[in-house]
């Protein structure tokens, strides 16, 4: 091969997939940070040279047959057929290797469902398709949705280090506490997964499931949406960052005040522009997977909201299907999803996006008094 | 009236009919049998050009030929299709053709049954492969349709996929029905229980799973239909439903199905590795035992799908434990099938290599189920690569491969003709390789931490999604080689004489080759 063709080679496969350059085979489960998931990669690789074992053994003789016992090579056939003795030896050894198996199993299963003398509790819910973070004793909490960019999916744009796994507000906990997950879906099931933990869970609507972990090592750490969930279920990960005690205790006194800074903006008087502004960051992150950023939606499971009856129509049915949802479809309740404040740049943006010019706007306090009427 | 009798005798006694009617309306076990087997290898290749556009989606990272919400389409329809359209068919396709020579028996106890259950089939796939351009699009939510995604949130088309799994569950009872039947009235004088051919005896237990667990399946998609339509709440949170208990029931039909897929070709490997090593089966009466003790445990593991919905440490226990001793049968078959080779006098023809490959790769499929079965581990594996490598292990080399020996086995008693064996042997190394290229890389993938069913992946994955891939594309491509090689089996080709393999036992083999259109009119004798 030329010099120019090795070329042209090597540039077509690094346009093509810039990953190829940064080949990564990693083969084998990872051990993880915590004790829970270096338990259970001890149980992977255990059970998994069991069965190395066993397929030696088995493979072997197999081989042995194919190579010595083959027609052409002028092999005469036994008659041998039955052996009673050898069925029962073939039935009690595998169940005694099953047992010693199942031992240090259920030891590590037990452990993992103990979720007592927790420190730190946060509820998880799962949404289509982000993950929602309340930590319950702190009177926070916020919403974590994949940050890696549209372009980036397109392929319009190289792709970055930590494609796919990237979220704009990460779950934050502190290292060497117990930390216990309450986990819980407000639409479809979805599962938390963070691998370097050992931790995954179904978030089922209508349930509380209960995890816990303990992290000894700072760091950031990545994981996936595990049950599929819908068109995005690819597309919601969960990232943990685990800082040290004081850092995290900082953390919460920062979001404390921002969640009550938050709670003040009700009260301000808010232009439409203003509005507009926060309602198109909202929409973005809350609306548009399903009725996509230009309003026009994907009938019939998710109506176009430019020029609809509803983003056009009375303003009171409009707040009553964001803030409530529309049963029996996948119009979510957004009432408690979503600030008052965001709530009212949402509808503020769409009655007045994409060309449905209605000149409405609704304030956070009208939204206020709305919920608390009902 | 006396014409009348004089030509239905004529029309009795000879060929069959001619033209369409003669399919239409046949009641012959040999040509239902064809026709599954034909509808079925259809099924294969539609579920598996499916497969390939999941495949080239996932070639690269970033979304380049389809978008998510088809992608969902694409993963749901190849595992129905797969599951319910080319597996299960293909193993009563077999059972229509053999279930009687074997047993010799003139035809299935109930034909006219037989034609009916055959032509639902078509009927019901139908109705599924529409909802692909009904408004909203196919069923989108997975071959395991966890409510509510789709319930609630599931598209219109779903009341049709409904519909369908209604109508193939009707044909797979009433086959099952028509395979008990038949094999406990209809086998020739002196064949007791205990001398049936393994291939018979695995149908039978197979076919009273089918009829334990598909009346299961009929009633998940039922409450389903209800919480669509009806306004209940059987899996609706909000509604006071529970969203577990469709996983439950759904689960306590899916377990034992999956031994529906592959316990008729434990059978019919059984028989081919015994001709083969021209030796007879090793410990045939606890290869029996097996299969009934897989079959009743299979009813009390269904929850091992579920180790991350939170059951209870007991029930975690329970199942885990339950689960493991299906390896203990499991491994009997296969120390069985591998003393049946050893001091054997082997050859390998297609048949052979194919049941060699599905001793030794349905094995591999084993360990990574023995793996899974052990619940803090399964935390990790669950719902990753991991289990779409190790359930494709099970199914192609197992039942597909078990399918492909069958059909190989008794292709020259079929059609009369020797098949090209030149090109079965590049059909079996091609499909080997391309097999092995496309679904081992995915354990690697599993346990390194990529989900199942997304469309897009982290970069560290591309590399083994790519051979995944190459390998994928390789074993489709190969499966049309298998047609051309039927095909020009059924043209011609060497005349087969009655018994072409020097090893096989069986009464199939006392009728000669192609099998007549009547055979067995006189039941033979059994020793």
């Amino acid at each position: 091969m030329s010099v120019h063709a090795k070329r042209a080679v090597a540039l077509a496969a690094g346009l093509s997939s810039p990953a190829v350059v940064m080949a990564d085979w990693t083969m084998n489960m990872s051990p993880g940070v915590t004790g829970t998931s270096n338990q259970i990669f001890s149980l992977h690789m255990t059970i998994l040279w069991i069965c190395v074992a066993i397929g030696v053994v088995v493979f072997g003789v197999m081989f042995w047959s194919i190579f010595a016992h083959r027609k052409s090579q002028g092999a005469k056939p036994a008659n041998f057929h039955e052996n009673t003795v050898v069925e029962i030896l073939w039935t009690i050894i595998p169940f005694a290797i099953l047992v010693a198996m199942a031992i240090p199993a259920t030891a590590t299963l037990v452990e993992m469902y103990d979720t007592t003398e927790s420190d730190v509790d946060i509820k998880i819910t799962g949404y289509q398709w982000r993950w929602q973070y309340e930590y319950i004793n702190e009177d926070f909490g916020y919403f974590s949705s994949l940050s890696t960019p549209r372009d980036q999916i397109e392929n319009r744009q190289a792709k970055g280090e930590n494609y796919l796994l990237e979220v704009d507000n990460p779950l934050v906990i502190p290292v060497g506490k117990k930390v216990r997950f309450l986990l819980t879906a407000n639409d479809v099931i979805h599962s938390w997964w963070v691998p370097e933990f050992g931790v995954k869970k179904d978030a089922i609507p209508g349930f509380i499931n209960e995890t816990w972990t303990r992290v000894d090592e700072p760091g950031i750490y990545r994981g996936q949406c595990t049950e599929l969930c819908g068109k995005d279920h690819g597309f919601m990960p969960v990232v943990v960052e685990a800082v040290p005690e004081e850092e995290y205790n900082a953390w919460v006194a920062g979001q404390r005040e921002a969640a009550e800074k938050e709670r003040q903006l009700t009260e301000k008087d808010w232009t439409m522009d203003e509005l507009m502004a926060r309602g198109e960051k909202a929409y973005q992150t809350a609306c548009a997977a399903c009725h996509q950023a230009d309003g026009s939606g994907m009938p019939p499971a998710f109506p176009a909201l430019k020029g609809s009856p509803i983003a056009t129509g009375e303003m009171d049915a409009h707040i009553d299907i964001v803030v409530n949802g529309k049963s029996g479809t996948a119009m979510q309740a957004f009432g408690n999803q979503l600030s008052e404040v965001d709530l009212a740049a949402v509808i503020t943006y769409e009655r007045n996006a994409w060309g449905n010019n209605t000149g409405d706007m609704v304030t956070p306090k009208e939204i206020f008094d709305y919920k608390n009427q009902e | 009236m006396s014409a009348v009798a004089d030509t239905h005798s004529q029309e009795h006694h000879h060929g069959p009919a001619k033209g369409i009617s003669r399919w239409l309306l046949t009641t012959n076990h040999k040509d239902i049998g064809s026709m599954y087997l034909i509808f079925s290898f259809a099924m294969f290749l539609l579920g598996g050009s499916m497969a390939m556009v999941i495949r080239a989606e996932l070639f690269q990272p970033g979304l380049q030929i389809v978008q998510p919400e088809f992608f969902n389409q694409m993963t749901t329809m190849h595992g129905l299709i797969m599951v319910f359209g080319a597996v299960m068919p293909a193993f009563v396709g077999l059972a229509n053709w053999m279930l009687p020579l074997m047993v010799g028996a003139p035809d299935m106890a109930l034909p006219r049954m037989n034609n009916w259950s055959f032509w639902l089939l078509p009927c019901a796939f139908l109705i599924l492969v529409s909802t692909l351009f009904m408004q909203g699009g196919a069923p989108n939510f997975g071959w395991t349709f966890y409510a509510p995604l789709s319930t609630t949130y599931g598209p219109p088309s779903t009341t049709f996929f409904i519909f369908a799994v209604h109508i193939m569950g009707v044909s797979s009872i009433m086959g099952a029905i028509n395979v008990i039947a038949t094999i406990l009235n209809m086998r020739a004088p002196g064949m007791t229980l205990m001398k049936m051919p393994l291939f018979v005896w695995t149908w039978l237990i197979t076919a009273f799973l089918l009829i334990a667990v598909m009346p299961v399946l009929a009633g998940v998609v039922t409450m389903m239909l209800m919480d669509i339509n009806f306004g209940t709440s059987f899996f609706d949170a909000s509604g006071g439903g529970d969203p577990v208990l469709f996983q439950h029931v759904f689960w306590f039909f899916g377990h034992p199905e999956v031994y529906i897929m592959i316990l008729p070709a434990f059978g019919a490997i059984s028989h081919i590795v015994s001709a083969f090593s021209r030796k007879p089966l090793f410990g045939y009466a606890s290869m029996v035992y097996a299969v009934g003790a897989i079959a009743l445990l299979s009813f009390i593991v269904w929850a091992h799908h579920m180790f991350t919905v939170g059951i209870p440490l007991a029930g975690q226990l329970f199942f885990m434990y339950a689960t493991m001793l299906i390896a203990v049968p499991t491994g009997v078959k296969v120390f069985n099938w591998v003393t049946t080779m050893f001091r054997g006098s082997l050859s390998f023809e297609a048949p052979m290599l194919f049941a060699v490959a599905f001793i030794i790769l349905f094995t591999i499929g084993g360990f990574s189920g023995l793996m899974l079965a052990i619940a803090p581990a399964d935390f990790q594996y669950h719902d990753t690569y991991f289990v779409v490598a190790h359930f494709h292990y099970v199914l192609v080399p197992g039942a597909i491969f078990g399918i492909f020996a069958s059909a190989y086995f008794w292709l020259p008693k079929w059609t009369g003709h020797m098949y090209d064996e030149t090109l079965a042997k590049t059909h079996f190394w091609l499909s080997f390789i391309g097999m092995n290229l496309a679904f081992f890389p995915m354990h690697f993938l599993g346990l390194a931490g990529m989900p199942r069913r997304i469309p897009d992946y982290a970069l560290q994955f591309t590399d083994f999604n790519m051979i995944s891939s190459i390998g994928a594309f390789m074993f489709g491509a190969t499966q049309l080689l298998f047609l051309f090689i039927v095909v020009k089996c059924v043209r011609g080709g060497e005349k087969a004489p009655a018994k072409p393999w020097d090893g096989a036992e069986g009464l199939e083999w006392t009728v000669p080759s192609p099998a007549p259109y009547h055979t067995f009119s006189t039941p033979p004798d059994v020793k």
